[in-house]
């Protein structure tokens, strides 16, 4: 059908990755591609040296596009999304957006589940129209994940929330659990729509555009059950066997993930540690401010005094809670999110592995001359091919996925910065005025005294 | 005696009260010009009489603390804590002190101390000592009393209270206290043989005036009501304050932990590496500071803790009121009962229950003389209790008078020191506010490097 679309083909290059974070239009080459010059613009070959003028060619591309007959013009300008998805350079290479909202839950008799709707709007040829609006459930994304993964079993794929969340009682239902995985959601398909191979996977597109009962339909295709177990069987097994002859550069990416994983694991319980003590603060405080009014209610020296500390207070209770929120939005998300990656990582590793390990069982079979010589020089021919692309698609993304992740943990940290250094200024600011009032005070009272 | 001869003029000469938030605060001498001329100091065993110790600004201070370890009553060795007091005059030319005085006090005997002021002058809202046991606790201080940093809270708390005396314009002429200073040796046993144990008010009799009184003056009710809610705020508020420091020390203390980790995450960093190194430095600092800042706190929290104290020092005065107001009342009502009796008995009617009425009844009247003599006993009976209740309402008057002063002199210092007290809250908050600005624009100029 679509098969050229859905084949792997890795990337050869190296993306520029140049000051992308999350959700900005992945550094890559974003395609605005009408469907007469697709097949030119899916960048199968986009060559190294030429990432600039590449970029530059297609931003060309994109102008002339909204005067061609054949797409349709959007409906709403790309400009109108920068609120939705936050980016900052080459503004005008996006042409997928996609947001994540309005969760609803569904009763059933025989379960209960929430769905979320997605709206995807695009410029693209590809795509019949230029904004659809599909409902998912989380089951749906573990799918789509799922095919993603299989398609190119050495890119790294962005993580999906968690199905559960292990500490404490959290009712699947809970507003707050429903919101991080709502977001996390959203991160989660704009990472793909930024990545330059992935967001042109048709099993995405389908996921996109498709309604509900085309989704379930689409799914029953393609390898079955069965088949599926199979290869999982194959991959434990042969990861098992373990890896003779990883390359040292594939050590090294390994030794980091491993040593990256413990870190941001830590960073990780860290920063929600950091945000239940905050938290906990908050509620004394809250406490704290009123007993000082109770006081000045007795004492009617002191009534102003009273009620300006308690002010105080109060104030600085609201930019705590202000604080924890933006901790809450900014670092703990990404932290979060980079924890999954990193497990991601480590199951990447393990494919690119099984897929040498394939290889390196094929050569050892020629060697001891177990079956057919021809056969598996063949054999052995397609598997080199096949590791050869592995390998370089999982070393291009790898690049990528570190720049990202530099600028994801900086702006995180940055922010997180911010926001404490806004709540002392605010602190300050109020505990300053309390005390000029004071002073100011005295001072009066002190030159009535003189005689 | 039943009350400190109550010298007005010296009672009430205006003496100036030091704020005492700081101590080794200097202090001028109570007796200053004014009482110096012409007032022949009556000799009286409680006031300081030649010696010009008061003549001269003396400093006072609990300079140090020592654990010792000794015999106690029932020959059991225990550990405590002496604290050394040391007294100095000033000399008004060149401005030098001099050390006069020193010698090593424990706890035991400061409570004695008061004690012994809260007796012989029950119309003085007298300072309070520093707690006996820590509480209010947050998570970091222990409730020990050899913990170094209670120890030294307390020595802060002790100087306060011998300044507070000292600087009090009746208490401060005591002898006794003024042997607390320089006798080291013996004056336990001088502070006793005031006998002033004897003379304590029993808690039970107090606390039956309390009840029973009817007519206490009105001021008294009222400053109790206050004291009540003053305690009752102070407590509520020092409670929530030890849980809102105990938070707040897990807030700064849990970021420590970034400074660890991101170390040891800038080894694999090739280009984030010193952004994360650096950063994780401002990190440790941030953690580290909240110990100097909740510190600073504690001693805000001893301030109001001492007007916590001071709750129950105010009471103090105000059980002593109804104490002598129902003694006043049980006198006159004592002394009408007598007065009906020689009536009825003069009279010849019985209009009131008595033993002898039934007794006369069931065996017979009794003589005229019998009658007379009676009479005559009860009539003396009546002159002496006249006199005693003249004297009682006397006494009850001048106390009034002379406690509402002093109650006056203390709400000033009361509302002095609580706004220095909170004006100072003011003052640590935004030091912390501005360490921690300094502290995360810092680490944000890393993460930016990054």
């Amino acid at each position: 059908m679509e098969g050229e679309r859905r084949a792997s083909q890795p990337r050869s290059s190296g993306l520029p990755a140049g000051g992308a974070d999350g959700e900005s239009p992945g550094g890559g080459a974003p395609l605005s591609g009408s469907s007469g010059s697709s097949a030119l613009l899916q960048a199968e070959v986009l060559d190294l040296d030429e990432d600039e003028d590449d970029l530059e060619v297609f931003s060309k591309d994109a102008s002339l596009m909204d005067m061609n007959s054949f797409s349709p013009m959007m409906p709403t300008s790309p400009l109108s999304m920068i609120n939705q998805i936050k980016f900052e350079d080459e503004p005008d290479l996006k042409d997928l957006f996609i947001t994540v909202d309005e969760p609803e839950s569904h009763v059933t008799t025989i379960e209960t589940f929430v769905t979320y709707r997605i709206i995807t709007k695009t410029s693209r040829g590809e795509f019949d129209s230029s904004e659809f609006e599909v409902r998912r459930r989380y089951q749906d994304f573990l799918w789509l994940k799922g095919k993603l993964e299989e398609a190119h079993p050495t890119l790294i794929i962005p993580p999906l929330p968690e199905k559960f969340i292990v500490k404490g009682m959290v009712e699947r239902f809970n507003d707050d659990f429903i919101e991080t995985r709502r977001k996390a959601l959203h991160k989660f398909l704009n990472r793909i729509a930024d990545h330059p191979t992935l967001t042109f996977n048709e099993d995405f597109k389908v996921f996109l555009t498709a309604q509900a009962w085309e989704l379930s339909s689409y799914k029953k295709q393609g390898p079955g059950l069965l088949s599926r177990m199979g290869q999982t069987v194959r991959a434990v097994a042969s990861s098992m066997r373990g890896v003779k002859n990883r390359p040292e550069e594939f050590m090294d990416m390994n030794n980091f993930i491993e040593a990256f994983s413990q870190k941001i694991n830590l960073i990780d319980k860290i920063s929600q540690r950091i945000y239940k003590e905050e938290r906990e603060y908050f509620e004394e405080m809250k406490e704290y401010g009123p007993i000082h009014i109770l006081w000045s209610a007795s004492e009617e020296d002191l009534v102003d005094s009273l009620k300006g500390v308690a002010s105080c207070i109060d104030k600085c209770c609201k930019a705590t809670e202000k604080r924890m929120f933006g901790l809450s939005e900014t670092l703990l998300p990404v932290v979060h999110e980079y924890v999954l990656y990193s497990e991601m990582l480590m199951g990447v590793m393990k494919r690119r592995d099984q897929i040498q390990a394939e290889l390196d069982s094929k050569v050892e079979a020629l060697t001891y001359k177990k079956a057919d010589t021809d056969v598996l020089t063949e054999e052995i021919g397609k598997l080199e091919d096949k590791v050869e692309c592995a390998n370089n698609a999982l070393k291009a993304d790898w690049e990528r996925w570190k720049q990202n992740m530099q600028n994801d943990i900086k702006s995180a940290f940055t922010d997180m910065a911010e926001e404490n250094i806004n709540y002392y200024e605010q602190c300050l600011a109020t505990w300053e005025s309390f005390l000029t009032s004071q002073t100011d005070l005295q001072l009066e009272e002190t030159s009535e005294d003189k005689p | 005696m039943e009350q400190p001869p109550l010298e007005p003029e010296r009672q009430l000469q205006p003496a100036p009260v030091e704020p005492l938030g700081c101590p080794d605060a200097e202090l001028e001498a109570a007796v200053s010009e004014e009482g110096e001329g012409g007032l022949e100091e009556v000799s009286e065993d409680r006031t300081m009489t030649e010696n010009n110790f008061w003549l001269k600004k003396i400093e006072i201070s609990v300079s140090e603390a020592e654990k010792r370890t000794g015999r106690n009553a029932m020959n059991m060795q225990e550990t405590y804590t002496a604290y050394l007091i040391e007294t100095r005059s000033v000399e008004h030319i060149d401005g030098q002190s001099i050390l006069t005085d020193s010698l090593w006090r424990r706890y035991s005997e400061f409570e004695l101390l008061r004690n012994y002021l809260l007796v012989f002058y029950p119309h003085i809202v007298v300072p309070p000592l520093p707690e006996k046991r820590a509480e209010f606790v947050w998570h970091k201080l222990s409730a020990d009393n050899m913990d170094p940093d209670f120890v030294e809270r307390r020595r802060i708390g002790l100087e306060n209270f011998l300044l507070r005396v000292a600087s009090h314009p009746v208490l401060c002429r005591d002898k006794i206290f003024y042997l607390f200073l320089t006798q080291e040796g013996n004056w336990k046993e001088t502070v006793n043989e005031t006998g002033f144990q004897l003379k304590a008010d029993s808690r039970l009799k107090a606390l039956n005036a309390t009840f029973r009184v009817k007519n206490p003056d009105k001021r008294f009710t009222e400053l109790k009501h206050y004291s009540d809610e003053l305690q009752s705020v102070i407590s509520h508020l020092l409670r929530v304050r030890a849980r809102v420091a105990d938070r707040l020390y897990g807030v700064y203390k849990v970021h420590g932990n970034y400074g660890r980790v991101f170390s040891e995450w800038s080894a694999i960093e090739k280009e984030m590496g010193d952004g994360l190194q650096s950063a994780g430095h401002h990190m440790d600092v941030y953690a580290s500071s909240i110990d100097d800042i909740l510190e600073d706190e504690e001693h805000y929290a001893d301030q109001l803790k001492e007007y916590l104290f001071y709750a129950e020092a105010l009471r103090a005065v105000c059980r002593k009121h109804e104490l002598m107001q129902y003694d006043l009342e049980m006198a006159a009502q004592d002394l009408a009962s007598k007065k009906q009796q020689c009536e009825e008995l003069a009279t010849g009617t019985v209009r009131t229950f008595s033993l002898k009425g039934m007794t006369t009844k069931l065996f017979g009247q009794e003589t005229p003389e019998q009658r007379e003599a009676r009479i005559k006993v009860l009539e003396e009976q009546i002159n002496e209790g006249e006199q005693q209740l003249k004297c009682k309402n006397l006494e009850g008057r001048e106390f009034v008078k002379n406690a509402w002063a002093d109650i006056e002199r203390f709400k000033e210092q009361k509302n002095h020191d609580l706004k220095e007290a909170l004006i100072s809250y003011a003052v640590m908050q935004i030091s912390m506010c501005k360490k921690g600005i300094q502290v995360w624009t810092n680490a944000k100029e890393c993460f930016s490097k990054m």
